[in-house]
């Protein structure tokens, strides 16, 4: 069974043959597509309360993104990275909690879907404005730098529709300004919920933006696994090594709605038809079946481990209890003493 | 010797620098050889200069930073040129710092000081006070020091505080207000100060404001008034049980603050006293604010726009006549 990573021991992909590195790499997407996919029943079924946000279609880039980060890094990822999430070590019994409201889930019913995260053990709980977590994955990495670490990285994840806000701008501004070490990877889904990239922006390609800022930059086919891999690994070993900070931007179709409330409609045949509309997760099997990197009964039976993994997790949150009004502690500062009004 | 109002937010960041290696100034301008466009950071930046950092024109990013830096142990004070420019930067210190800890069980201990109020000649962007605007957002402290000794113990004490800290210092006292020396420990933080012992008026009040209803107070001596001033030094939290103990033994409040009149510090404290101790009033309460339009330009209109000693004279004689 693949257990969800524990960061500082799941140096494979990091040495890994390219092989077993795209196979733990497709796994963790089968297993993100797989929880989403349950994730989405759930909210059909009327069980889950708010939105349910999935990044299928988006897998390879995000998982790229988790797998080469390691113990002590930060990873600020967004609300289509759950194959990435997975991959630097979220439980997907967090995933779960989150969403069904569990009292044990790490927002404990405070907040909910994507917006979760555990910032002590690195990874970032996201604010919903785009663009925001930019300066404040920045802010961790001055904070490692002054308390003398070395060898750490951080990876902050965007989309071309984040990319457009004024925040966005600022943090990546000052990143270069600061020389940290960070890789932003921005994955061009191409809508901003609705909206077309012909009204998110009138540059040739975001790519070009990277030399304006003072970072180093790549364009990816985010569809493809072993590029998204082997670009992604490269601009963390660069960032890591005291190289300037990488943007990535990867371009793909997202595959579903902006949320499961939305339909999508406003797709247009055409964009489906465009080679990065492809699901980056049929052309992952796709390839372990042609070049032969596992057979069938192996992929069956990783699917099969997935859907149990899942069923459990879903599993367990819906056996936890959901916060208490009564009980809730009403306190939005840690010093108690300063509570204004206290109850 | 005399320190001024300036001098001891210099000093407190001085020997916060000196005293702890968390704590870093984060800002335009505070670094290098300028110090500040108030010089509140003046030669900082030689005595620690990987500590005392330049920044670009990014409120947004500088805040963001901050709290990035915050979660991770360290204890940024963020610089805002004014109080004003905080706007642009109102995303990350009420939606980003003000819900880490209720969303995350991490606290994010940042201090924002904010050079606030208005001065003559700076018209509707440099002339803010924004308290009000803080104090609304759960998750946030807000600071007022109205005192040179409180300007140097309270940002002492928003430092050492796990929670944000939003710290209003206040431009016009800047250079006018001085003290003899420095004090080691001030009241606790969220404590309210009698600034004027009285009893038949409160006014209740913080920041430059108290200054004002201090002068106000002694010209009322003379007509054989006296006037209780509570200074309330932080207006979130905001100590009630102070005001409502002065209200009680003078039966009249005035509330006085600079900022706009809808909603506000003052319109939260007319709230809680008619709430909780309407018995103890003689007479309506009576809040005292600027006018509710942008803040002029021109000292003939400023000196209008903002609440002075002659208008808060005129209203507490009116309320001591009711």
């Amino acid at each position: 069974m693949l257990q969800t990573a524990q960061r500082g021991k799941k140096s494979s992909a990091k040495k890994a043959a390219p092989h077993e590195r795209f196979l733990e790499a497709f796994r963790w997407m089968l297993l993100s597509r797989t929880l989403e996919e349950k994730l989405v029943s759930l909210y059909r079924g009327g069980q889950i309360t708010g939105g349910v946000y999935i990044g299928k279609g988006q897998e390879a880039v995000s998982v790229a993104c988790g797998l080469f980060l390691q113990k002590g890094d930060i990873f600020a990822p967004l609300i289509r990275d759950q194959a990435g999430r997975s991959a630097f070590g979220e439980p997907i019994v967090d995933v779960a909690r989150t969403y069904l409201g569990s009292r044990q889930g790490p927002m404990r019913g405070r907040d909910g879907n994507i917006h979760r995260g555990k910032p002590s053990e690195g990874q970032l709980a996201m604010i919903s404005h785009l663009g925001a977590m930019v300066s404040v994955t920045v802010g961790t990495l001055m904070a490692k730098r002054f308390h003398g670490e070395k060898n750490f990285v951080g990876l902050s994840c965007i989309g071309e529709g984040g990319m457009q806000t004024g925040s966005f701008h600022e943090g990546m501004n000052l990143a270069a300004v600061e020389q940290v070490p960070l890789v932003i990877v921005a994955t061009n889904n191409h809508y901003a919920y609705s909206t077309p990239n012909d009204r998110e922006f009138a540059c040739a390609d975001l790519v070009d933006r990277a030399k304006g800022y003072g970072f180093e930059g790549y364009s990816i086919d985010g569809t493809d696994l072993s590029t998204c891999l082997d670009v992604i690994e490269s601009a963390v070993k660069r960032a890591r090594a005291g190289r300037p900070p990488q943007l990535v931007v990867a371009s793909v179709l997202r595959l579903s709605g902006h949320g499961e409330h939305d339909d999508a409609s406003y797709v247009t045949d055409e964009m489906k038809r465009q080679p990065f509309a492809q699901d980056c997760l049929k052309l992952a099997e796709k390839k372990i079946v042609d070049l032969e990197m596992a057979d069938d009964a192996t992929l069956q039976s990783w699917r099969e481990d997935a859907a149990k993994q899942v069923d459990e997790a879903i599993a367990t949150a819906q056996k936890e209890a959901a916060p208490d009004a009564e009980k809730e502690d009403w306190c939005a500062i840690s010093t108690r003493e300063l509570v204004d009004q206290p109850e | 010797m005399s320190i001024t109002y300036l001098e001891a937010i210099r000093e407190a960041q001085a020997k916060l620098l000196r005293d702890d290696e968390r704590v870093f100034i984060y800002g335009q301008d505070v670094g290098g050889t300028f110090g500040g466009a108030f010089k509140a950071t003046k030669g900082l930046a030689k005595e620690f200069p990987n500590r005392v950092l330049n920044t670009p024109i990014s409120e947004d990013a500088i805040v963001g930073t901050a709290i990035g830096a915050a979660m991770r142990g360290m204890r940024p004070i963020v610089e805002m040129q004014f109080a004003d420019f905080s706007s642009t930067a109102l995303n990350q210190i009420l939606n980003h710092a003000g819900t880490h800890y209720w969303r995350t069980n991490i606290p994010v201990p940042i201090t924002i000081r904010l050079p606030s109020g208005g001065t003559k000649g700076s018209g509707p962007f440099h002339s803010q006070s924004m308290e009000s605007v803080y104090a609304h957002y759960p998750g946030l402290i807000v600071m007022t020091p109205a005192t040179v000794e409180d300007a140097y113990t309270m940002l002492i004490d928003a430092v050492a505080i796990d929670d944000p800290v939003v710290y209003c210092e206040h431009k016009y006292l800047y250079y006018h207000l001085k003290a003899n020396k420095l004090p080691d420990k001030g009241l606790p933080t969220g404590r309210a100060r009698i600034a004027r012992q009285g009893r038949d008026l409160t006014i209740v009040t913080y920041s430059a404001m108290v200054q004002e209803s201090l002068a106000v107070a002694e010209e009322l001596a003379r007509e054989n008034f006296e006037i209780e001033v509570v200074d309330l030094r932080t207006v979130k939290p905001l100590d009630t049980d102070t005001v409502l103990a002065s209200v009680a033994r003078t039966g009249r409040l005035l509330c006085v603050g600079e900022s706009f009149p809808w909603g506000g510090a003052t319109a939260e404290v007319i709230a809680r006293v008619t709430s909780e101790g309407f018995h103890l009033l003689d007479a309506a309460p009576v809040r005292i604010n600027a006018k509710d339009t942008p803040i002029p330009y021109h000292p003939n209109l400023w000196s209008a726009h903002r609440p002075g000693a002659k208008m808060i004279a005129a209203k507490a004689r009116a309320l001591l006549k009711e």
